[in-house]
């Protein structure tokens, strides 16, 4: 637990490299956790954008995913994110959906 | 907290009624080197086990919020764990130093995989080591037709033993090998009948074993490569595995990506591909080429379950390509590449930008 804001620490995910050098050599190296977790959100906005909702850091513990009506949900991980992401906007977020490949690859 | 190699593993036998798990469990702890393993049994069945360490689980199951099958933790199976291990450090047991945990013949052994993944007490001092479906040569065949649990069971496998075959005819077991060889590509097969097999061909090379795991990723690659179209008439960039389709359903397929992968691009595709479709991806094997990375980083899950990922020292051959084996149900190869393509330019559109 964080003694400043009382925050629990999350639990490791399968998804981060950051600090794991064993696993990622440079990779792992070159970014702290926090600009791993900033370079998440940009790459994950480009993709929730297209649902009209928006993912932010908060605190480097955990993610604030809000959507354009300003309802708003805290996530832990990746994991986590996408249930969240398919009830905050109210439909089902398939990275197999044919319009959103063709929209990443419009963004890309 | 245990460290990876000081981990006790754990090795699930799974397999349909009457397939000869509890034999093949015998056979097993016959041999020396499993003289020292503990062993959690769901049903006594008809074959008796003779053993030091043998305790019984009641299946008990804690559905978490998601509901899905696979991410049930088995509340039996960890009170059992637990107990085991402390009696274990206080002493009022042998220092085993492997689990057996046997399943029942209907059981879904993804819950078990997951309750060892997911326990914080049971992760820090067990890993999983080889799952291992045991099939009859001779009713094998039916089973698979007419169980999903027999299918389940023999997607989750990292070691088939196929039992039997010595009161099988040779045309029955080569039609069951080439079922099994095309269901699940990247699992050995070991015939077991009459105990006349090594242990070590079922338990060792898992991948959480520093010496032997990049044979086991060998082994995945050329398990996939065997059914391969040799045309390559898929095009440049990827194998066709889904020749091997076995039924309308359920298929395995090879994706290779020849650029270097974004690792956290490829995080937020897969999250969301098993989010939205974890229930028919039933297992994802891969050796990956990370940007930035010196050595090819390994990632292996069953349905909504992704392991730690692991490296390996160096590339298991002269190819460097990211190369990942699926095994689906009614999943499409082209989609799945397209969507990971996708993926991974918008990371590489973001790094340019910065």
């Amino acid at each position: 637990m964080c003694g400043l804001c009382g925050v629990l620490g999350a639990e490791d995910h399968w998804t981060d490299a950051a600090g794991s050098t064993r696993i990622f050599g440079n990779a792992g190296a070159s970014r702290t956790r926090r600009q791993e977790r900033l370079r998440r959100v940009a790459i994950g906005n480009k993709i929730l954008a297209h649902y009209g909702l928006k993912l932010s850091d908060w605190q480097g513990s955990a993610y604030i995913l809000r959507n354009r009506t300003g309802r708003q949900e805290i996530v832990h991980n990746l994991a986590a994110l996408w249930p969240t992401a398919e009830a905050l906007a109210g439909r089902r977020c398939d990275p197999l959906d044919p319009e959103v490949i063709a929209a990443m690859n419009r963004s890309g | 907290m245990a460290s990876g190699d000081s981990k006790i593993p754990v090795n699930v036998i799974t397999g349909f009624l009457g397939s000869g798990k509890t034999t093949l469990l015998r056979h097993l702890l016959a041999s020396p080197r499993l003289a020292n393993t503990a062993v959690l049994i769901n049903e006594f069945g008809e074959v008796g086990l003779d053993h030091l360490l043998l305790e019984r689980l009641d299946e008990e199951t804690i559905v978490l919020q998601s509901g899905c099958v696979c991410c049930t933790i088995r509340s039996d199976l960890v009170t059992a764990v637990r107990d085991l291990f402390s009696r274990r450090e206080l002493g009022v047991i042998p220092p085993f130093d492997r689990l057996a945990v046997e399943t029942t013949g209907l059981a879904d052994p993804a819950p078990i995989v997951f309750t060892f993944m997911a326990d914080p007490v049971i992760r820090h001092h067990f890993r999983l080591g080889n799952t291992i479906a045991t099939v009859d040569a001779i009713n094998g065949l039916l089973h698979l037709d007419q169980n999903p649990e027999s299918m389940k069971q023999i997607l989750v496998a990292d070691r088939i033993a196929l039992t039997k075959t010595d009161i099988c005819d040779t045309e029955q077991t080569a039609a069951i090998k080439a079922r099994l060889g095309r269901l699940n590509p990247s699992a050995p097969l070991v015939e077991t009948a009459g105990g006349d097999f090594d242990p070590e061909d079922l338990l060792a090379a898992d991948l959480h074993d520093p010496a032997r795991k990049a044979e086991e990723v060998r082994r995945w690659l050329s398990g996939a490569e065997a059914l391969a179209d040799p045309t390559g008439e898929a095009g440049h960039t990827h194998r066709r595995l889904d020749v091997n389709r076995h039924s309308a359903r359920i298929h395995a397929f090879c994706v290779t990506h020849d650029r270097p992968l974004d690792w956290t691009a490829f995080g937020v595709w897969l999250t969301m591909l098993l989010n939205r479709h974890g229930e028919n991806v039933l297992r994802v094997k891969g050796i990956l080429n990370v940007l930035d990375a010196p050595t090819p980083v390994v990632i292996h899950g069953v349905q909504h379950l992704i392991h730690p990922p692991t490296h390996l020292d160096s590339w298991p051959d002269g190819d460097r390509r990211s190369r990942i084996v699926f095994i689906v149900r009614d999943l499409d190869r082209a989609t799945l590449e397209r969507s990971l393509a996708a993926f991974n330019c918008l990371a590489e559109a973001g790094s340019k930008a910065a």
